[in-house]
């Protein structure tokens, strides 16, 4: 499994420095941990109170709502897609992004197809867990592959009426 | 009509390469038919049950001349000479080959047209009035809205990966042509108190295996706000649309379920959070996309039109095309010209690639270059000279494009079925055949009026059988094709789902079902009563037992 992160001067292979925890795994001294929705609530203060980052990950059918006090406490989010169908994920990105203001690191994870990062891109991920050998190359292949955009999303590209309208 | 801009080329053109190089590493075994799979969906490549078929989009049904000569084209080049128009304005080719798939993407992107979403769980090509600027009474051509639509909904990174497919129809008349109803969400253009034009938004509607009639969640929503309102209503469904049964996956069961007034509050309070963001429609972007559809160059002419009366006095299978073929013209002097795909004993909706030649050089020599496709699988000039109706008429007969039925028994809807679909029970295409066969006699056709028959292949319904006058659904009994017969259905502005009949009937059988339908509609009906308000004064039961015998 590869970690790629999308940044502004292009797409890099990075070391993941979070481990993610069973809901039943010891919590660990130290060290980042990525842990469940339900267990991020059940250990809420255990988990707060330690110093290392906290990351909680979403399953597709958990509503980003429920973190949404929270994100300022939190280093990374991670939206799960059981199955790359399943696209309910995008619209929980966009909302942390857009709606509930979170700057951290989003990150997808599970069944990420790499024709999808354009869209998970613009919905506001900026790490992807990607199980191909070829991660790096096949993200430069893709994205940035169509130039034009339509949608406003809060990735602030400039779309097509905003060019047409000259306003960036 | 609307003309692509640098930004609308630069999209598609990047589509075609994007999936040249797809389609070479699926050729070169580094992508698996699986793998594959997704990938050639989001360009509406399908694999059938004899080869490859390729679903092109013909955004709400509007093409010019140049590009109906396109797919005259494709079709001589690429496939076997002819194409199928679809009830949802696309043009389906059977016969491609997968290596060459990306050079017709190629050419369609040279006449601004692609294959973007017409298949897959995504915003699907939107559907519109076939007599969209034509038509009388009409509040704005509600083109101007589908392609604002259509430039939304394109790779739209939020919503390409819904819980099922997802169809949006538009009308801008009181007259309901494009079956908005029965769509996951319909939008008819209203006025409010103040006169301002906006839209009527209907949710929740559709056919297949749970027919809805959609609800309306919000009677009237300013023009502007169109994109914020449709957002909104995706995202819920995108949180809310069942994923653990694809039977269950579309909006309306997400409606039904949710019940429609819980669902309109979801949906309202979404849209507090984006009415005023950046998707508010800019009126200069608005502004462009309308004068794109401002009306052609219209003659002033005279309100009368001897030669088309004199001709109408004189031959009787001229005066039955105008009557049935011929809509009335928002212009005086004009006339709407519809061209029926349904000849006697043909597949519905099929057209060769001299058919299309044909139908593209009378867009030019008698409607601005203008055709449209309607969601009954036909043809439509929009803007005719109503005097020229004869020489029209001439030319469409010599090429076999003259059937006078529109509206008529014989202009059945029909899904591909069995002949194409891998998903299929029977057959759906030869039942439409024998159906125009044994009602091909002109007088009688005449004497049934307005009927429409609508048959599927399946329960998936493309076929839109739960909404026909007659339904017809082709079945799988033990191996066998069987049809299942329900009757009462309309697409129109008083939309209603048929009711089965009783039991079904082999492949034999039900064209004289069909037979026993009509003469008991006619011996019952009062003059000047339609067979579906006969059906709706006196209910199911004397067609039961003219069918079925007496109980």
């Amino acid at each position: 499994m590869a970690l790629l992160e999308s940044r502004t001067d292009g797409p890099a292979l990075v070391e993941d420095r979070f481990v993610r925890l069973a809901d039943d795994a010891a919590l660990p001294a130290e060290g980042a941990v990525l842990v469940s929705l339900v267990r991020f609530e059940k250990e809420r203060a255990a988990l707060l109170a330690r110093k290392a980052p906290l990351g909680v990950w979403l399953a597709s059918n958990q509503t980003p709502a429920a973190i949404s006090n929270e994100l300022d406490r939190l280093a990374l989010v991670a939206l799960d897609f059981p199955v790359f169908s399943d696209g309910r994920a995008f619209s929980s990105a966009r909302l942390l992004r857009e709606r509930y203001g979170y700057k951290g690191e989003l990150r997808a994870i599970g069944d990420v197809l790499c024709e999808q990062l354009p869209f998970m891109l613009r919905s506001g991920f900026d790490t992807f867990e990607m199980k191909s050998p070829k991660a790096l190359e096949e993200f430069r292949a893709v994205v940035g592959e169509v130039r034009v955009v339509y949608q406003p999303t809060g990735d602030g590209r400039a779309t097509a009426i905003d060019r047409r309208l000259g306003r960036r | 009509m609307y003309h692509y801009d640098e930004y609308d080329h630069a999209l598609v053109q990047d589509r075609v390469a994007q999936f040249r190089r797809q389609v070479e590493r699926r050729l070169a075994g580094e992508l698996t038919e699986d793998q594959f799979r997704p990938l050639r969906l989001m360009n509406g490549l399908y694999l059938q049950l004899h080869a490859y078929m390729l679903r092109i989009a013909i955004p709400y049904g509007t093409l010019d001349a140049r590009q109906m000569r396109k797919l005259a084209y494709i079709a001589r080049r690429y496939d076997k000479g002819y194409g199928h128009f679809t009830t949802r304005h696309n043009m389906q080719f059977n016969w491609p080959k997968l290596e060459e798939t990306p050079d017709i993407l190629a050419e369609l992107a040279s006449v601004e047209m692609h294959a973007i979403q017409t298949s897959g769980n995504c915003i699907r090509n939107v559907t519109s009035d076939q007599y969209a600027g034509a038509a009388e009474g009409e509040i704005e051509d509600p083109r101007i809205w589908c392609e604002i639509i259509r430039q939304w909904s394109t790779l739209h990174p939020e919503f390409s990966f819904l819980p099922r497919k997802f169809k949006i129809a538009v009308t801008g008349s009181e007259a309901d042509r494009a079956a908005v109803k029965v769509h996951d969400i319909g939008l008819i253009m209203r006025r409010d108190g103040a006169g301002q034009a906006g839209f009527e938004v209907i949710v929740g509607g559709g056919l297949g295996r749970t027919p809805f009639i959609g609800k309306t969640i919000r009677p009237f929503l300013p023009k502007e706000d169109l994109l914020s309102y449709l957002e909104a209503i995706l995202r819920v469904y995108n949180q809310l649309g069942r994923r653990d049964n694809k039977f269950k996956a579309r909006i309306k069961v997400t409606v039904h379920e949710t019940g429609a007034e819980e669902f309109t509050r979801l949906v309202e309070a979404e849209w507090l959070q984006i009415k005023d963001s950046a998707l508010k429609l800019p009126k200069q972007e608005v502004d462009r996309i309308a004068r794109h559809f401002e009306p052609p160059a219209f003659r002033v002419l005279s309100k009368t039109a001897p030669a088309t009366e004199a001709r109408i006095a004189r031959d009787r299978d001229f005066a039955a095309w105008v009557r049935h073929n011929v809509a009335a013209h928002k212009v005086s002097g004009y006339a709407i010209a519809n061209i029926s795909l349904k000849p006697i004993g043909k597949p519905p909706g099929d057209a060769t690639a001299e058919q299309m030649d044909v139908v593209a050089d009378l867009a030019d020599a008698f409607s601005f270059g203008e055709i449209r496709v309607t969601h009954a699988q036909n043809l439509v000039l929009p803007h005719v000279e109503r005097d020229r109706l004869p020489e029209l008429y001439d030319r469409l007969a010599a090429a076999g494009l003259a059937a006078s039925n529109i509206g008529l028994i014989s202009d059945i809807i029909a899904c591909p079925g069995l002949d194409y679909c891998s998903l299929a029970n029977a057959r759906s295409i030869p039942i439409a055949e024998r159906i125009t066969e044994r009602f091909a006699d002109r007088d009688r056709l005449e004497l049934i009026g307005e009927m429409q028959i609508k048959s599927s292949g399946c329960i998936n319904a493309c076929g839109h059988h739960h909404v026909g006058h007659i339904g017809i659904l082709g079945v799988d009994r033990k191996g066998e094709e069987h049809y299942q017969v329900q009757i009462g259905g309309s697409a129109s502005e008083d939309a209603a789902l048929g009711r089965i009949l009783g039991r079904g009937f082999s492949a034999d059988e039900v064209v004289d079902v069909v037979e026993k339908i009509v003469d008991t509609y006619l011996a019952h009906r009062n003059a000047g009563e339609t067979f579906i308000e006969t059906y709706r004064r006196i209910g199911q039961d004397p067609f039961k037992e003219r069918v079925y015998g007496a109980a």
